[in-house]
């Protein structure tokens, strides 16, 4: 087996991958990176992130008010040591990615413009009209081309970590193009592999998306934590589940009822202005919209279609110049995929899964318990989300924690000492075994397809937008029949070159233990708070036994063990979550009281 | 509510090295709904009638660039090109032209991700700033006279529709030109006289005849052939420019 001696491999070159290799590249430039990524950079999800990314900017915003209305919006199971961190980063990433060429809207002035996004009190997504993510990516990756020591490995499908004296050192991975593996010797790893929500049925992910990085150190015994909130986000295409982007609310789209009603404004979101207001109706937080979404749904108001239950994302009003302006992707989608122009009818839409709030638990270093595993972006639970991620979060985190996690892994690799290459090489090879037995006299009967269809469906029965105790166990029983049926998994393609029929299996394999991950861990949360909502007793949050993170552990072949850590409350205890006229009011209530604890 | 299906033949060019001397058409029987893409027909193809068909494909929303593809010889994404306006069919599927051929419809594109290594597309400032000096200020005027050069997706559509890539693969191409464009019209940017020597070399902009093939295939309408054509006024200045100046002196 080839082999390369790196310092530093990270996993996944997306926005947190590419974002966390420059950081090691600048910090030290002898340090050997080794960027490994199953397809080329510029394909990975982060490129199509729509909306924007979050930094306070304006004068009458805060950090104070970035930080706030994160833990609010994730139900107060955020890090809050470390969204401080956070919203206290964000905007110098921005400027950084200004810096290296990303082509962020304007104003006339010159400087960077900013836009309203769900959830966020003041104006302060930065935006490339609606093609953020695209920009960044592309910036981010044309930019890590400068750096000599970026060795990457361009369509390598990641199979297994190295893990030797209780650290990680490297990684083993596949060259799709000639199916020849490659062990890649590493003082520190980082995983930067992105979410998982191809697991559920209709979503909005790549094709890409499927967990890899959060099995490949769940099965090391690294903790994942939170998976049991996954999001919904409640603006997608009908059937596909592609993303029509909040932004289209930020620039002031209605979302109406059959009736043409502005529903939102029946479930405490109100009061229906005209123009947009932040923090009320279309401008409420992702779960509160899907959640309206799904009632108006029992009660009959929405417009059925071939793929279910829609209601109408209409931006007739904003005119076809703002539209082709501000949201080209958006009209572009409308009208190739379905035939509409945005600025003549209405565009049907319905919530579909959109992000993975929980992952690799890690520290505000990005380290894992696993010394010398770092994790960063959607694949790692850093604590900045809790119950329900804001829009725009996850394109700053992606650059705030890309830089962290490449900034610690670097340093840890400057003192580790590796292990024997030979201990190594033995381990990759058996992970070779192991990977090569799916396609070598592979004797087996079940079609990927079939159970990746009904994995995605349980997922989506049990773990949807409301959930109940008897479905969600019916899932968690189904999941622990597919990871049996999986041992029998069938590969008919035995080639060696670009055969994604085994790399299919191989995820496959990953995704089912991601998803029973999230099941069990619903399952067990007996309570409602941001994303997970219960019909049965749990409809209510419970902070007293609940105002906890999830941690599920792997357990081999069994369903994992399931355990809960503190939440680390700082200076925001636990308060009301709310929006629209009710939200102003608790907070001109808060602002009259004298503050508790040391006050932000 | 059910959609109506009905059935289209697609016929893909199949190449497997390590069992086809020569690229094979095989058809395949697929059914479909107004709604589906070729990707999804491709899709529908390895999940239940082939699995050994090999395509690239993630986003599904014409952003990523994996999938573009020769449909019915035209160089398309094949995720935004839509079965209903291809029926009766049957229709054609093979790799984009002018690339050797990975696998099926996998193309080799090496030769794309070293020339973007040549072209240093990033930016080289003109003058340094440090980030607590915040943002470069940047007029709306100033970011439209590049940003549809910085929307190409990297799909390689033009390179498949350019003849001249057909017959020299060492010309700079659309798609990287643009991309030389993108970043030397950047006013934060002072790297041109670093990108031109490649642009203005042998294998550079006046390789390019003019069809103009590229510009009408792009998916994001970046217009490379407006990319080119500018270089190569550009490139022929600076020729003629070298003789008035004294040696080693940058324009």
């Amino acid at each position: 087996m080839e082999s390369f001696k790196a310092d530093v491999a990270i996993i996944g070159a997306g926005g947190a991958g590419l974002r966390a290799a420059i950081a090691v590249a600048q910090k030290d430039p002898r340090l050997k990176i080794a960027l490994i990524s199953k397809v080329y950079p510029m394909r990975s999800h982060t490129v199509a992130a729509e909306g924007g990314a979050a930094g306070v900017v304006q004068s009458h915003d805060s950090l104070d008010h970035h930080f706030h209305d994160t833990v609010a919006g994730g139900d107060w199971l955020c890090e809050q040591d470390v969204v401080d961190y956070f919203v206290a980063h964000c905007t110098e990433e921005m400027v950084q990615l200004e810096h290296w060429g990303c082509p962020w809207s304007r104003k006339p002035d010159g400087h960077v413009n900013v836009r309203a996004f769900g959830g966020m009190k003041i104006e302060r997504t930065w935006f490339a009209a609606d093609k953020s993510g695209f920009h960044m990516l592309h910036t981010l990756f044309q930019t890590s081309l400068q750096f000599p020591s970026i060795k990457r490995f361009d369509e390598h499908f990641c199979v297994d970590l190295l893990v030797e004296d209780g650290r990680a050192q490297g990684a083993v991975a596949i060259n799709i193009a000639s199916g020849e593996f490659v062990m890649i010797e590493a003082k520190s790893v980082v995983i930067a592999t992105g979410g998982a929500g191809r697991v559920f049925r209709e979503n909005t992910n790549g094709g890409i998306v499927t967990g890899d990085g959060m099995a490949l150190a769940y099965r090391h015994g690294v903790p994942l934590r939170d998976m049991e909130f996954v999001q919904y986000h409640p603006t997608c295409m009908p059937g596909t589940g592609l993303l029509f982007t909040e932004a289209c609310r930020g620039e002031g789209g209605f979302l109406v009822n059959k009736d043409g009603y502005r529903y939102l404004q029946d479930y405490g979101l109100g009061p229906a202005e005209p123009t947009p207001r932040n923090k009320a109706m279309e401008l409420g937080p992702r779960d509160r919209l899907s959640q309206a979404f799904w009632y108006e749904q029992q009660k009959g108001r929405t417009i059925e279609g071939i793929h279910g239950s829609t209601v109408h994302l209409d931006l007739r009003h904003l005119g076809h110049k703002k539209l082709r302006e501000r949201l080209p992707q958006i009209c572009e989608l409308a009208e190739e995929f379905m035939g509409i122009d945005p600025a003549d009818k209405p565009i049907p839409v319905r919530p579909a899964v959109h992000y993975t709030m929980g992952g690799i638990l890690v520290d505000g270093n990005c380290a894992s318990p696993m010394p010398g595993l770092y994790a960063a972006g959607e694949c790692s639970s850093v604590g900045i989300h809790g119950a329900n991620r804001l829009g725009s979060n996850s394109l700053s985190e992606i650059c705030v924690f890309g830089k962290v996690a490449g900034d610690n892994a670097a340093d840890f690799a400057r003192t580790a000492k590796p292990a024997p290459s030979a201990t190594l090489m033995k381990q990759a090879e058996a992970a070779q075994a192991r990977a090569l037995a799916l396609v070598r006299g592979n004797k087996g009967t079940e079609r990927i397809s079939v159970l990746r269809r009904e994995m995605a469906e349980t997922m989506e029965r049990g773990c949807g937008i409301y959930r109940m105790g008897d479905t969600m166990q019916q899932t968690c029983d189904h999941l622990e029949q597919l990871r049996e049926r999986y041992k029998r998994v069938k590969v008919d393609d035995t080639s060696s070159v670009f055969n994604t029929e085994w790399l299919l299996a191989i995820e496959l394999g990953y995704q089912l233990q991601v998803a029973q991950a999230m099941a069990v861990s619903a399952l067990n949360r007996k309570e409602s708070r941001g994303a997970h909502q219960r019909l049965d007793d749990y409809k209510v949050r419970d902070d007293v036994n609940y105002l906890k993170h999830t941690l599920a552990v792997s357990a081999g072949d069994a369903p994992p063990v399931i355990s809960y850590g503190e939440v680390k409350i700082t200076h925001l205890p636990p308060g009301v979550r709310a929006y629209g006229a009710a939200g102003e009011a608790a907070d001109a209530a808060s602002k009259s009281k004298p503050a508790g604890g040391s006050a932000p | 509510m059910k959609a109506a299906t009905r059935t289209i033949r697609i016929e893909v060019l199949r190449y497997r090295p390590e069992q086809d001397a020569e690229p094979v058409v095989q058809a395949f029987d697929v059914p479909f709904t107004d709604d589906m893409s070729v990707l999804q027909g491709l899709q529908y193809i390895k999940d239940e009638l082939d699995g050994s068909l090999s395509f690239r494909w993630s986003c599904r929303m014409a952003i990523c660039g994996s999938c573009g593809m020769m449909i019915n010889g035209v160089p398309k994404l094949s995720c935004s090109t839509f079965l209903r306006d291809l029926y009766p069919g049957p229709l054609r599927v093979e790799a984009l032209a002018h690339f050797p051929i990975e696998r099926d419809l996998v193309i080799v594109m090496d030769d794309f991700i070293t020339k973007l290594h040549k072209i240093k597309p990033y930016i080289i400032p003109k003058e340094a700033r440090s980030l607590s000096q915040g943002e470069y200020l940047q007029t709306p005027e100033e970011l439209d006279r590049y940003e549809q050069f910085s929307s190409c997706i990297n799909c390689m559509l033009c390179y498949a529709a350019c003849p001249q890539y057909g017959l020299n693969s060492s010309f700079i191409g659309p798609a990287a030109m643009a991309l030389v464009h993108r970043y030397n019209l950047d006013t934060r940017d002072g790297g041109s006289a670093e990108r031109n020597p490649y642009v203005q070399a042998e294998e550079g902009v006046f390789n390019c005849t003019a069809v103009g093939y590229c510009s009408e295939v792009c998916p994001k309408d970046v217009d490379p052939a407006n990319a080119v054509n500018v270089n190569k006024t550009e490139a022929a200045k600076d020729y003629f420019l070298r003789f008035l100046r004294p040696k080693g002196a940058q324009a």
